[in-house]
């Protein structure tokens, strides 16, 4: 099978630190890939140099085979990466669906003067919007608050409504940064599910951060571990946790 | 009275209900103004004030783009007024000598002034947008000032021969049958007053069209993106730049529009109308409205412009009062208290509506 992602030697440097070193990543298509380790490893980094929020100093990244090294957040995006953030990021003052259907912007093909003057081309490309994305609140039980401003739903529902938002992009590699934090065992279990279900319905490739092991373990093909900006092992979730050098790094001498 | 209950309910809940509120409430006004003129029931101060009121709402509703809907702050929308309308005063005087259609001559004032202020919008924009927060506010200010000096510095005739321009010095040398339109710091004398009230009312209608529908698109709702969280709008993949570009060309173009409107309703104007102070003032109306409220944007601009008319009688004490009535509105619309209150009512209204 082809590789969706591959990071080859990548690494960043912030002045004279080195956050991220020899950073080499391949996920096969249809996988779900665990990034962990230890506080300030440098996991979120990785994220950031993925989607080119961070430049990285060295090293190469190519999606699909094509080289996006030297491509802008944007252009990353509409290639096909998409993200969720540590810390929910929603476009708090604007409604649920009006954040996935943001999501949506580069697939409406209608200039700002198709929009103003309300051509049927705008009515049109806005219709099927609205209802792909009422489609998509629906599959993650979302649409009886459609029109709540997102900042006022529950935390959870935040979580769930970041992801939907970056699926709306329709990404072939979708990036959790720690999706699961502050949830609770039945909502983390909830999540498992919901993680698995974006694979199969959605035909993506994820790649997740999280610190809560039973998540990781449970869901994940296949997991890397970052220590001090390094990769320290890549294998199947059996290898890594009984992996000593793991246990080291996460539980100290 | 179930009919009007679910009239009330429908207005409340719609989604479109601010636009609606917002046209109902000008064609409205419009009416009752026309007809209180045709029955001669308003004074000539009033009737005065009719255009420059226009004009301020358009400018407003345009800074409000910026400032409220974008969430930069800018605080040269004086400047594209004084652009706007020294361009639509040039434009009129020549198409005077070849048209003699009054209203057909400021709607091409009023178009051109449009796209020239949106031209210096974007000149303006390109290396002004990539600074946030008071940098932007401090260069903006700038910008309003450099335009004030530069026109105050210009000299435009026309001739026979045609138009001739000169920079720091009048070098014109107009033949006989010559008219200056422009003279430096005197600014204009001898303008065509061609803006009415009606011209202004449709300009208002425009200008709300435009916002509106723009703000229901999906540039719209990538300029909110962008206000919001700009991190995020880029990892959605949203052109951040282009939109902030595009939010502030029209801002700056609306607002040439109504520096047309204001400037084609003196018979002589000088740039220093335009100055820093008519930049604040429309600030404060924007501010006063509440941020991406247009609504309350023409209800806070006729209130503050009508208000100092009104407190005439007070003479000397007309600002101070005006003032200490400014911060009382801005201290009570801010008030946790009031706001709770004002929900509940706004709730009750809708619920009894509903049943």
């Amino acid at each position: 099978m082809s590789n969706v992602l591959t990071c080859k030697k990548l690494g960043i440097d912030f002045g004279g630190l080195t956050a991220v070193n020899n950073f080499d990543l391949e996920i096969e298509s249809g996988q779900i890939f665990g990034l962990i380790g230890p506080n300030g490893a440098g996991k979120t980094t990785v994220f950031n140099m993925l989607t080119k929020m961070y430049e990285p100093t060295r090293g190469t990244i190519s999606l699909n085979d094509k080289d996006i090294t030297k491509l802008s957040s944007i252009d990353v995006n509409k290639l096909g990466i998409a993200r969720t953030f540590q810390n929910v990021r929603l476009f708090d003052k604007l409604s649920v669906i009006d954040n996935v259907v943001v999501g949506m912007h580069n697939s409406l093909k209608y200039s700002t003067l198709d929009g103003i003057f309300k051509t049927p081309k705008y009515k049109d490309s806005e219709r099927k919007a609205y209802d792909q994305a009422l489609d998509l609140l629906k599959i993650f039980d979302l649409s009886s608050e459609k029109d709540v401003l997102a900042g006022n739903l529950p935390y959870g529902k935040q979580r769930k409504l970041e992801i939907l938002r970056a699926l709306a992009t329709n990404p072939c590699l979708l990036l959790l940064d720690e999706p699961a934090a502050g949830m609770n065992p039945v909502e983390t279990e909830e999540l498992m599910n919901t993680i698995r279900l974006i694979r199969d319905k959605f035909n993506v490739s994820i790649l997740l951060i999280e610190h809560d092991m039973k998540l990781v373990m449970g869901v994940c093909d296949k997991i890397t571990v970052l220590n001090f900006g390094q990769v320290l092992i890549t294998g199947s979730p059996e290898e890594v946790q009984n992996n000593p050098e793991v246990i080291k790094a996460y539980l100290g001498d | 009275m179930n009919k009007i209950k679910g009239l009330l309910k429908n207005l409340f809940s719609n989604k479109k209900k601010s636009s609606t509120i917002s046209f109902g409430l000008v064609i409205v006004a419009f009416i009752v103004m026309q007809i209180l003129i045709r029955t001669g029931n308003v004074s000539s101060l009033i009737k005065s004030l009719l255009v420059p009121l226009c004009a301020y709402i358009v400018a407003a509703l345009a800074l409000n783009l910026t400032v409220g809907i974008l969430g930069d702050l800018s605080l040269g929308q004086a400047g594209f007024m004084s652009v706007g309308g020294f361009t639509g005063v040039v434009v009129s005087a020549v198409l005077s000598n070849y048209i003699d259609s009054k209203l057909l001559i400021l709607i091409i004032a009023i178009i051109v002034g449009t796209i020239v202020a949106a031209l210096f919008g974007f000149l303006v924009g390109i290396p002004v947008l990539k600074l946030e927060g008071d940098y932007l506010a401090i260069v903006t200010l700038a910008f309003g000032q450099i335009i004030k000096s530069l026109i105050e510095n210009l000299y435009i005739g026309i001739d026979s021969t045609g138009i001739k321009f000169s920079f720091v010095n009048d070098n014109t040398h107009l033949l006989a049958d010559g008219k200056m339109i422009i003279n430096g710091p005197s600014g204009v004398s001898g303008n065509l007053r061609l803006s009415s009230f009606e011209v202004g009312f449709v300009l208002i209608l425009i200008t709300l069209f435009i916002i509106y529908h723009l703000l229901e698109s999906k540039s719209g709702r990538a300029i909110l993106a962008t206000r919001d969280n700009k991190i995020v709008a880029l990892s959605v993949g949203i052109d951040t730049k282009k939109y902030k570009l595009m939010a502030f060309v029209i801002s700056a173009a609306l607002g040439g529009a109504a520096g047309v409107l204001y400037a084609m309703n003196y018979a002589a104007i000088t740039p220093v109308k335009f100055d820093f102070n008519l930049s604040i003032m429309i600030l404060v109306y924007v501010v006063l409205g509440g941020l991406g409220n247009l609504t309350g944007t023409i209800i806070s601009t006729t209130i503050l412009l009508l208000l100092p008319e009104l407190l005439r009688g007070l003479s000397d004490y007309r600002m101070l009062i005006y003032a200490v009535i400014l911060i009382a509105i801005m201290l009570i619309t801010n008030n946790e208290k009031l706001k709770v209150i004002l929900e509940k009512t706004k709730k009750s209204l809708t619920k009894k509506g509903a049943k």
